[in-house]
C-alpha cells in the first residue's frame, strides 16, 4: 500500500509563507508543500513592499527560492483562495492549510477629508511604485510643491525617500516604469513628515533615519525646539529606552544642529508631536490642519500623545500619504479576531471561537501576530507555527484528507484557473524581467500588469528578444 | 580586524548559527532579540572568519576595511552596542 501523503497548502507566498515553506521542508522532508498566491509572482512584500532603492534586501528572494521552490515546493500563482478555490475545498485536498495572507489593508486616521482625492494610504503609493498589478492604474498628482507624510515608521521612511530621490537614482532601481515616469516629472520640493509622538518615540530604525539625513541633495530639517525632550520622555529614555531610541534622539539632535542648505534640491521636514485633524480642499487636497500634542504617561505606563488645547496650524499641500499601519482583513470561512485583526491562534494553531484548536488550520506572519516586526521576524514566527504543525503531523492529530492525490487538486485548479502560474511560469516572468533589466542596466524591469505577467508566464509575451 | 553588520540587516538569524565564535548578538531567545533593529558583531570577539558573510541572505555584513561608504557609521555602531551593554550590566550589578 502506498504510504499516506502529507500535503500542506500555504496560502500566501510572501515572506511569512516562504519562511514557513522553507522550515517545513527542513523539518519534515516527506511533506509535500504547495504555495498558493493570488498574484502571478511570489515573495509578497519582498517584491511589492521593500523599496526599490533597497535592492540588497531583495536578494532574500534567492534564499527563498532555493529553500522552497528549489527544494520541491510547488508554486500555484494567480489563484486566490476564498475566490477561485474555497477554504473547505483546500481542507478536502490537504492535510493542513497554513494561512500566510498578511495584512492587506491600511489603518485609517478617522479624520474628515481623509478620502479627498490626493489623500492616499502610503501602502497604495508603495504598491504603485513597486509594480503591483492591481495598483498600476492609480494616478498620483505630484504637481504640488509640498507633500505631507503622516507617520514615523518604515513605510513612511520608504515613501519619503521615493518622493525625494533624484530621477537618475531611481533609474538604477527596479521601480515600476509608470512610477519612474511620474516621479521624473514630480514637482514636489518639500516633504513634511508628521509624527504623533516625540523624537524618542519614532518608529524609524536608526538606519532609516540616518538614511533620510544623508540623501544626496536633500536637506533634512528638524526644528531644534522639537528635539528638546519633555520630562517624561527624558526619564523614559534614560531608564527604559533601547539602543535604537537613544541613537535616534542623537541623530535628530545632529540633524537639528546642521545649518540649512538653501541650495538643496529638495527638503524633508520632520515635525514631532503633531496629529492631523482635518484634510481640506475644493474637490482635492489643498491643505491639512495639524494640532500639537504632548507626551503623557498612560495608566499602563506607556508614553502617549495627548492633544494640546490650542488652535490647529494649517499646512498647504497637494498630496497626503497616510502611513499609520496595516490591518488584516477576515478570510472567508476561517475564524477572525475582530478586535486584534488576526486569526485567533495559539503559537500558530488557529482556534475556534470557543478557544479549541481548529484541526489542520494554522497561521503565520502578520495574519498570526499582527503587522509588526521586520522580514526576519517571520523566520522565528514561521518556525513556531511549523513546530506545532509537525508535532500534530507526528502525533497523528491530522487525518489524511479525502482527496489526497495531487492530481485531484491539479484537476480542480486546471478547471477553475486555466491561467494559473506555476514554477515554470514564474521562472519565465523572472527571466523576462531580468533580461529587460540587463538591457536597461537596471536590476530588473518589472512587468506591472496582470496581462503582461500572464503572457510572460505563458511564454507568449512580446519578449525582449522581439524588441 | 572585525566583520561588521550594517543597517541592511533584516534579522534573519542565519549568521548567528554560522558564527563559530558566538560573537553575534543578541542571541536567539534573548529578551532584547525582537526589540533591536539589527544584529551586531562584537569586535572584541570576532575571529575574522567570514562565515557570517556567506550566511547572510541580504549581504549586510562586511569586513571593516571594505564597508561601503553609505554604511560608514556601522563599525562604530557595532562596537557601541557592546560598550553600552556592558555599561548597563555594570550599572545594574
Amino acid at each position: 500500500m502506498a504510504s499516506v501523503r502529507e500535503r500542506v497548502a500555504i496560502v500566501g507566498a510572501g515572506p511569512a509563507g516562504a519562511y514557513a515553506a522553507a522550515s517545513l521542508r527542513l523539518n519534515r522532508a516527506e511533506v509535500e508543500v504547495d504555495l498558493f498566491e493570488r498574484l502571478p509572482t511570489p515573495w509578497g512584500l519582498l517584491r511589492g513592499g521593500v523599496a526599490p532603492d533597497h535592492q540588497e534586501i531583495k536578494r532574500l528572494q534567492d534564499t527563498f527560492d532555493s529553500q522552497t521552490l528549489g527544494r520541491g515546493c510547488r508554486f500555484l500563482g494567480n489563484v486566490e483562495v476564498g475566490v477561485d478555490v474555497s477554504h473547505s475545498e483546500l481542507m478536502r485536498h490537504y492535510t493542513s492549510v497554513v494561512y500566510a495572507t498578511g495584512a492587506q489593508t491600511d489603518k485609517s486616521l478617522g479624520i474628515p477629508g481623509e478620502d479627498l482625492p490626493g489623500s492616499w494610504a502610503a501602502t497604495e503609493f508603495v504598491a504603485w511604485y513597486n509594480g503591483h498589478p492591481d495598483y498600476r492604474g492609480l494616478e498620483f498628482d505630484l504637481s504640488a510643491q509640498r507633500a505631507v507624510v503622516i507617520g514615523n515608521g518604515n513605510v513612511a521612511a520608504d515613501v519619503i525617500r521615493m518622493l525625494t530621490l533624484r530621477a537618475d537614482e531611481l533609474e538604477r532601481t527596479d521601480v515600476a516604469d509608470h512610477a519612474l515616469e511620474a516621479l521624473r516629472e514630480s514637482r514636489i520640493e518639500e516633504v513634511v513628515v508628521l509624527g504623533r509622538r516625540g523624537p524618542a518615540q519614532v518608529a524609524f530604525t536608526s538606519a532609516e533615519l540616518r538614511e533620510l539625513g544623508h540623501l544626496d541633495g536633500v536637506d533634512l530639517r528638524v526644528d531644534p525646539d522639537e528635539v528638546e525632550l519633555d520630562p517624561e520622555s527624558r526619564r523614559w529614555l534614560a531608564e527604559e529606552g533601547g539602543f535604537t531610541a537613544r541613537r535616534n534622539v542623537e541623530l535628530l539632535r545632529e540633524f537639528a544642529d546642521r545649518p540649512a542648505r538653501p541650495d538643496a534640491r529638495r527638503r524633508i521636514e520632520l515635525r514631532f508631536l503633531r496629529s492631523p485633524v482635518e484634510i481640506r480642499g475644493a474637490g482635492r487636497v489643498e491643505e491639512i490642519d495639524v494640532r500639537g500634542n504632548e507626551i503623557v504617561r498612560g495608566d499602563d505606563g506607556s508614553l502617549r500623545a495627548r492633544a494640546r488645547d490650542e488652535d490647529p496650524e494649517t499646512i498647504e499641500c497637494g498630496l497626503v500619504l497616510r502611513s499609520v499601519g496595516y490591518r488584516a482583513v477576515p478570510l472567508p470561512h476561517v475564524p477572525f479576531d475582530e478586535r486584534s485583526f488576526v486569526l485567533p491562534n495559539e503559537r500558530g494553531r488557529v482556534l475556534t471561537p470557543d478557544g479549541k484548536p481548529l484541526p489542520g488550520v494554522y497561521a503565520v506572519g502578520w495574519i498570526k501576530r499582527g503587522p509588526t516586526g521586520i522580514l526576519g521576524t517571520n523566520k522565528r514566527d514561521a518556525e513556531e507555527t511549523v513546530r506545532c504543525l509537525v508535532e500534530d503531523l507526528r502525533s497523528g492529530a491530522l487525518p489524511p484528507p479525502p482527496r489526497s492525490a495531487p492530481e485531484q487538486i491539479d484537476a480542480l485548479l486546471a478547471e477553475r484557473k486555466p491561467d494559473m502560474v506555476t514554477i515554470e511560469g514564474w521562472r519565465a516572468i523572472d527571466a523576462h524581467e531580468l533580461e529587460r533589466g540587463r538591457r536597461e542596466q537596471r536590476p530588473r524591469v518589472k512587468l506591472a500588469s496582470r496581462d503582461e505577467l500572464l503572457a510572460a508566464a505563458a511564454g507568449t509575451a512580446g519578449g525582449p528578444a522581439d524588441a | 580586524m572585525t566583520y561588521v553588520i550594517t543597517g541592511s540587516c533584516i534579522k534573519d538569524d542565519a549568521c548567528i548559527d554560522a558564527c563559530p565564535a558566538d560573537c553575534i548578538h543578541p542571541k536567539l531567545g534573548a529578551l532584547d532579540f525582537e526589540a533591536v533593529e539589527q544584529l551586531y558583531i562584537d569586535p572584541e570577539v570576532c575571529i575574522d572568519c567570514d562565515a557570517c558573510v556567506d550566511a547572510c541572505p541580504v549581504d549586510a555584513i562586511f569586513a571593516d576595511f571594505e564597508i561601503p561608504e553609505k554604511h560608514d557609521y556601522a563599525l562604530e555602531l557595532n562596537a557601541r552596542f557592546f560598550a553600552e551593554q556592558s555599561t548597563a550590566e555594570r550599572t545594574a550589578a
